[in-house]
This record gives structure tokens, C-alpha cells and sequence, in this order.
């Protein structure tokens, strides 16, 4: 089955949707096929995903969720989003 | 279209912190008739409600709100700090480059986002837009 990702930002609008076009670009380079969605932090905690990627800020609010949450601090820098994508999809 | 227009963009803003940083500029979208006050109120609103998750690369803060909070046409504003200011960004902090965005439906704001991500992830770009005087050139790389 597919993968679900989800990028999490604090209204879901903005800063999530970057993430989610770059989550994209890495595993599109990756050769992954994952279904992305952009959501806000109260709908991601009652969400069921394989994986959630939001900042370091938003993680703490999502403490206690039961998915494993990969932490990007720069959501600009490819690299970064590389390294916490892998070994978790 | 261009979302971001010459008279948007400050490249010697002075701001005591960040709550005054994300109100000036705002206030560059409003000058340009992109949002309503409402709009930069809400931004405000979000990022001391939500907190600093808005710094999302190295000094780069992007606040915004929701479009039905008074955005009227997409578009974002430029104000680049003098002196940078904290955002309480644990990682990101200080911050010297403030772009605001009015989103106002689903396609015009994926394909902003896309060209902001787009410049913002190239350190030639980004370079350019931390160093350069001239307000052309910013928008011009908005434009490639």
C-alpha cells in the first residue's frame, strides 16, 4: 500500500505546502511513491499517517501521537528533508 | 502575473521585534492593496497564538493568514531587516528576511508558494535577495 505522508504547519496553508512540494521533489528524486498531504497541526493529531515531518516547534504539540514524526528545521534545504525522509519510508 | 511587486518590498526595514517585523510587512500588502488590515491582524494573531513555526529556514520567516481573514489578491511583500530580530525560533533564529503572504484560493497560492520555495531554496537566489539594493532585481528573480 502507499505510503501517507503529512506535512504539518501550524494553519495548514502556508508554510506546510512548501514543506509538502519539497517532501515531493526528495522522494520523487528518490524514486518513492507516496501520497503527500498538507494539513494543519490540530487535524494531523487526529489523522493516521506512516509518517509526519513538521518542524521541532510543532512536534512538541503533537507529543503522544502514535506515528513516528521526522523533525525539519529547514524546510528550503533539500538535504535536510533527504536525510529525515530516509531510513523512515 | 506578478506576486510581488517593487512597492512590496523593503530592503532597509528597522523593527524592535518580531511581532512589529511581521506588522511592517504586512503593512507593504496592504499599501498594495493585496490584503486588508484584518488580514495583518490575523497574521499577527497566528504567530503569537501558534508561535514561531512560521521561521521556516535559516532567518526566513514567512507569516500569514487565512484568505477569508481579508486577503484580496495573491501576492506576497519583502522586508528585509537591518538589524535581525528573534522570532523564539529555536533552530532559525535571528531573522532578517520577512515575506508575508496573502494567499487567497488554492491555485494562486500553490503556484506563489512553488515560486517563493523555488527562489528561497537557490543560495545563489537567496544571496541576491540578502545582499542586494536594488528592488528590480529581487523582483525579477521572482520572475525567471
Amino acid at each position: 500500500m502507499m505510503k501517507k505522508i503529512l506535512a504539518v504547519c501550524g494553519l495548514g496553508q502556508g508554510t506546510s505546502l512548501i514543506l509538502r512540494m519539497n517532501i515531493e521533489q526528495v522522494l520523487n528524486e528518490l524514486g518513492v511513491t507516496a501520497d503527500v498531504e498538507h494539513v494543519d497541526v490540530s487535524s494531523a493529531s487526529g489523522m493516521t499517517s506512516d509518517l509526519i515531518v513538521t518542524s521541532a516547534e510543532l512536534a512538541q504539540s503533537l507529543e503522544g501521537h502514535e506515528t513516528e514524526i521526522a523533525i525539519v528545521n529547514n524546510y528550503f534545504d533539500l538535504d535536510e528533508i533527504r536525510q529525515a525522509l530516509q531510513n523512515r519510508i | 502575473m506578478d506576486f510581488l511587486q517593487v512597492e512590496a518590498i523593503e530592503l532597509n526595514g528597522q523593527a524592535e521585534t518580531a511581532v512589529d517585523a511581521i506588522w511592517l510587512a504586512g503593512d507593504l500588502l496592504v499599501q498594495v492593496k493585496k490584503v486588508k488590515p484584518t488580514y495583518v491582524e490575523a497574521m499577527i494573531k497566528n504567530f503569537t497564538d501558534i508561535g514561531p513555526y512560521i521561521v521556516i529556514g535559516p532567518g526566513i520567516a514567512i507569516p500569514h493568514a487565512r484568505p477569508e481573514d481579508g486577503a484580496v489578491i495573491p501576492g506576497l511583500s519583502m522586508f528585509r531587516l537591518s538589524t535581525p530580530v528573534s522570532f523564539g525560533h529555536a533552530s532559525n533564529d535571528p531573522v532578517s528576511l520577512v515575506c508575508a503572504l496573502a494567499g487567497v484560493d488554492e491555485t494562486s497560492h500553490l503556484m506563489m508558494l512553488k515560486q517563493i520555495s523555488q527562489v528561497l531554496s537557490n543560495k545563489d537566489k537567496l544571496n541576491i535577495i540578502k545582499t542586494t539594493n536594488d528592488v528590480e532585481e529581487v523582483v525579477r528573480l521572482f520572475r525567471q
